[in-house]
């Protein structure tokens, strides 16, 4: 090389540790919510404290504040790494960071106050929604100009996804916020009825599908082989399952709507394509649990690996569980019940959260030029506490969901109801507090992690520059 | 959806499947060539040590895939769901949901017949009906009046003898098959806030809460501003007018609670409250249970005579509801 060229890990080390603070953040809002529902006083007649507006926050933090930083670190010191170049436009990289995290700081801001366009996940109002548009089309630049000037032929199966994830959730967030500003903090959607539901809901599965999975899968796809040190099982089953995945996704957003006055023929392409998404996303699940297979002995020692494969077991356990609960007879049993709750945090906890986490216990050390965490034994610790806080959060889940849709249809021989209302939320009472059991000993183990970070990070008094490396001829 | 939108939806749809297909079918067929399982890598390397195998497609992952696309394809052969096409079942969420309320209902009408021919009076001290009528009570009553009936703010308290229109078993089977709809018109406009202050401190002390020194002169301004504007529907001692479901004003009994800010706001803002009409979700007999259930609630006198006027029960319902079949939920 004629001159020396750094990787840019300044962004990457930004974006990395935020996600320790959000994560930790949003999980606390998330035990708080989690409290309130057993101990409904506990918003002290605050109205920014109860739980209708504390829970897009909880949700905000921790898919987009969390997940969102967690993906950027990772896109960023991936598609380096991945094209063995520096990230393309080093100020618009830094002003995503800053973007970013004004956007999240507005969130914990006006959501609160009551701000909200009413939109799950999509809450937001549209001056911060102008400001995710300007953050969001610079990160694709970003990103795409780093593509675009890498030094090797082929690009790596990790960006596919990332690249797939950075298009649609463009896409995706232009459609749904799509809004007639009334005044600075209150705008319409510009979609009526049924028609505003359904464009909810194609962005909020696809939210689903894009941002928490294939984002996710990019990095999956690099952590993996990495820390196993093995070869991607297999090309093919990479390349079918992305472009299944990332096709089939798009239809499967009605399953959200069924029984409601969306037309059959929707519900019915809903159910039909999620059921169909079984394969492509196990088709991941596939290719990570497979690389690992020849290092299967480096679990024993290893638990950021831990982290990675019990990541993918979730993974693999609610891509099928989502497909069965998208099937009509069975969606009139689990819908509006807990069960959904289970479900989404088997997924946003076990896949989404642990992945996470894997991944920078293993970049950490990496950007700050060291050969690993201060302490494994606190990751072991955080990996079992994790475990077994969402085991016990999702098993409660799916008992408490099971249990209120069986007792809301259940029918006395006279043709009555057997239980009221009440009589279900009474009975979920016990499930409700070992979902705060659970949600606490997930978010303790966030502590341990910000612990262990901050034994790292602060020994090293600036983080190096690393040259970038050569691509390896063939 | 006209028929552009129909084709639209059917071709789209068909490309993905298809694509979906043709991908499988690539990329798991075999090629002169081909690597065999986990001999080599593709070749390419990145990152000093990232690279991929290219092992076939897990036999029992691709036949999963197939048979999920399969089932795909025949379930958008009998359901609706390839644009305009109804699916050879011809099934639809409505036709399935009335089917489902009407076998329930044919169920549950059969086990209710008995108290056809029952009057009140025995219902009253018949257990198993006052346990349907519990149940009844919690489905369709217990959202607004509560669980144990005692109501809350704007939905009455059904457990006391205070009655907004009535507490004969006539006006209660008539509230409930019927309905009612009661207007307290906003008196600010006329009477202006200090006369809202007058009538409310009146209203207070006519429930026996005189209230401080300032209130009770309030109190004799608001009196005669009460025989003008009040006396019409309360009556001039206060007592109230079911026909018109006027509260009676000296029980200190409240709808909407009896603090001074509320009641000026119900002087003030006026109120505007509806009980719905439940004849055609429940039916006669159903609605028979509940009047006993309430007449016991409220601990009424039990008469052998006390049965409804006919004219109570709505017209047109009869023991067979109209909606029954949700036929006409549209």
């Amino acid at each position: 090389m004629q001159q020396t060229e750094h990787y840019n890990d300044r962004v990457v080390r930004q974006f990395a540790l935020m996600t320790v603070v959000w994560g930790i953040v949003g999980m606390l809002v998330g035990v708080i919510i989690a409290s309130q529902l057993l101990w409904p006083a506990l918003n002290f007649d605050i109205p920014w404290l109860t739980y209708s507006r504390l829970r897009p926050l909880h949700t905000n933090a921790v898919i987009f504040a969390f997940g969102g930083s967690a993906l950027f670190a990772t896109s960023y010191y991936i598609v380096q790494r991945t094209c063995h170049v520096r990230l393309f436009a080093d100020k618009l990289a830094g002003f995503t960071f800053w973007g970013w995290q004004a956007i999240i700081l507005s969130a914990a801001i006006t959501l609160p106050l009551g701000i909200t366009s009413g939109k799950e996940y999509a809450e937001l109002e549209w001056p911060i929604d102008i400001l995710i548009t300007i953050v969001w089309v610079s990160y694709a630049v970003v990103f795409f100009g780093t593509l675009a000037k890498r030094r090797v032929q082929h690009i790596y199966v990790a960006n596919w996804f990332f690249a797939a994830y950075i298009i649609t959730i463009a896409v995706l967030h232009l459609v749904n916020s799509a809004a007639m500003p009334a005044t600075l903090f209150r705008s319409y959607s510009i979609y009526p009825g049924v028609v505003d539901a359904m464009v909810q809901w194609w962005y909020g599965h696809n939210a689903v599908g894009f941002f928490l999975t294939a984002g996710f899968l990019g990095m999956m796809y690099y952590f993996i082989p990495k820390q196993a040190g093995r070869p991607i099982f297999s090309y093919r089953l990479s390349v079918v399952h992305f472009w299944a995945l990332i096709s089939l996704y798009m239809w499967a957003g009605p399953h959200h709507l069924i029984y409601t006055s969306l037309p059959d023929w929707v519900q019915s392409l809903g159910m039909v394509f999620s059921l169909m998404l079984i394969a492509p996303s196990w088709g991941g699940m596939i290719n990570g649990v497979m690389t690992l297979s020849g290092a299967w002995h480096k679990l024993r020692t290893d638990p950021i690996l831990k982290f990675l494969v019990v990541s993918l077991s979730f993974y693999g356990m609610s891509t099928f569980e989502g497909p069965m609960m998208s099937i009509k007879s069975v969606n009139a049993l689990s819908h509006y019940t807990d069960w959904t709750i289970g479900h989404v945090h088997s997924g946003a906890l076990g896949w989404v959260a642990m992945i996470s986490v894997g991944s920078l216990y293993a970049l950490i050390p990496r950007l700050y030029g060291l050969d690993r965490m201060y302490s494994i034994k606190a990751i072991d610790i955080h990996f079992w506490t994790t475990t077994i806080g969402i085991v016990l959060y999702v098993a409660a889940m799916w008992i408490a969901g099971l249990m209120q849709g069986l007792m809301w249809r259940a029918l006395n021989a006279d043709g009555t109801l057997t239980y009221t209302f009440v009589e279900a939320l009474k009975a979920t009472y016990p499930y409700y507090a070992v979902r705060v059991l659970g949600g606490f000993m997930v978010f303790s183990g966030m502590l341990l992690m910000a612990w262990n970070v901050w034994k790292t990070v602060s020994s090293v008094k600036r983080g190096p520059d690393i040259p970038v490396l050569a691509p390896t001829a063939h | 959806m006209n028929g552009f939108w129909s084709y639209w939806v059917i071709i789209l749809t068909s490309i993905n499947i298809a694509g979906a297909l043709w991908l499988l079918w690539t990329t798991s067929r075999k090629r002169p060539g081909d690597q065999g399982p986990s001999e080599e890598t593709t070749g390419h390397t990145w990152d000093g040590d990232l690279s991929e195998y290219n092992n076939p497609l897990p036999r029992w992952w691709l036949w999963g895939f197939y048979a999920s696309v399969i089932f795909g394809l025949g379930y958008l052969a009998f359901y609706p769901g390839l644009g305009n096409f109804a699916g050879r079942l011809g099934w639809t969420q409505e036709n399935a949901w009335a089917a489902d309320v009407a076998l329930a209902r044919k169920q549950s009408d059969f086990q209710l017949a008995h108290y056809d021919h029952m009057n009140l009076h025995t219902l009253r001290h018949d257990a198993n009906a006052m346990r349907t009528a519990r149940n009844l009570f919690a489905n369709n009553c217990a959202a607004c009046h509560g669980t144990d009936a005692h109501g809350s703010k704007g939905f009455p308290n059904l457990t006391d003898a205070d009655w907004l229109h009535g507490g004969d078993p006539t006006a209660i089977t008539t509230t409930i098959t019927q309905g009612r709809v009661a207007v307290m018109p906003a008196w600010e406009a006329v009477i202006g806030p200090e006369g809202v202050e007058q009538v409310s401190s009146y209203v207070l002390a006519l429930s026996g809460h005189p209230g401080d020194a300032q209130m009770q002169v309030q109190a004799k301004a608001g009196a005669e501003k009460f025989a003008t504007v009040c006396a019409a529907c309360h009556g001039a001692d206060g007592r109230g007018n079911t026909a018109l479901g006027a509260p009676n004003l000296t029980d200190n009994i409240w709808l909407y609670a009896g603090n001074v800010e509320t009641i000026r706001e119900t002087v003030g803002k006026g109120r505007n409250n509806q009980m719905p009409a439940h004849a055609a979700k429940l039916g006669a007999t159903r609605v028979k249970l509940l009047t006993a259930y309430v007449l016991n609630l409220s601990g009424a006198p039990d008469e052998e005579n006390e049965e409804p006027e006919a004219n109570s029960l709505l017209e047109g319902s009869t023991h067979e509801p109209t909606n029954t079949a949700g036929t006409q939920a549209h």
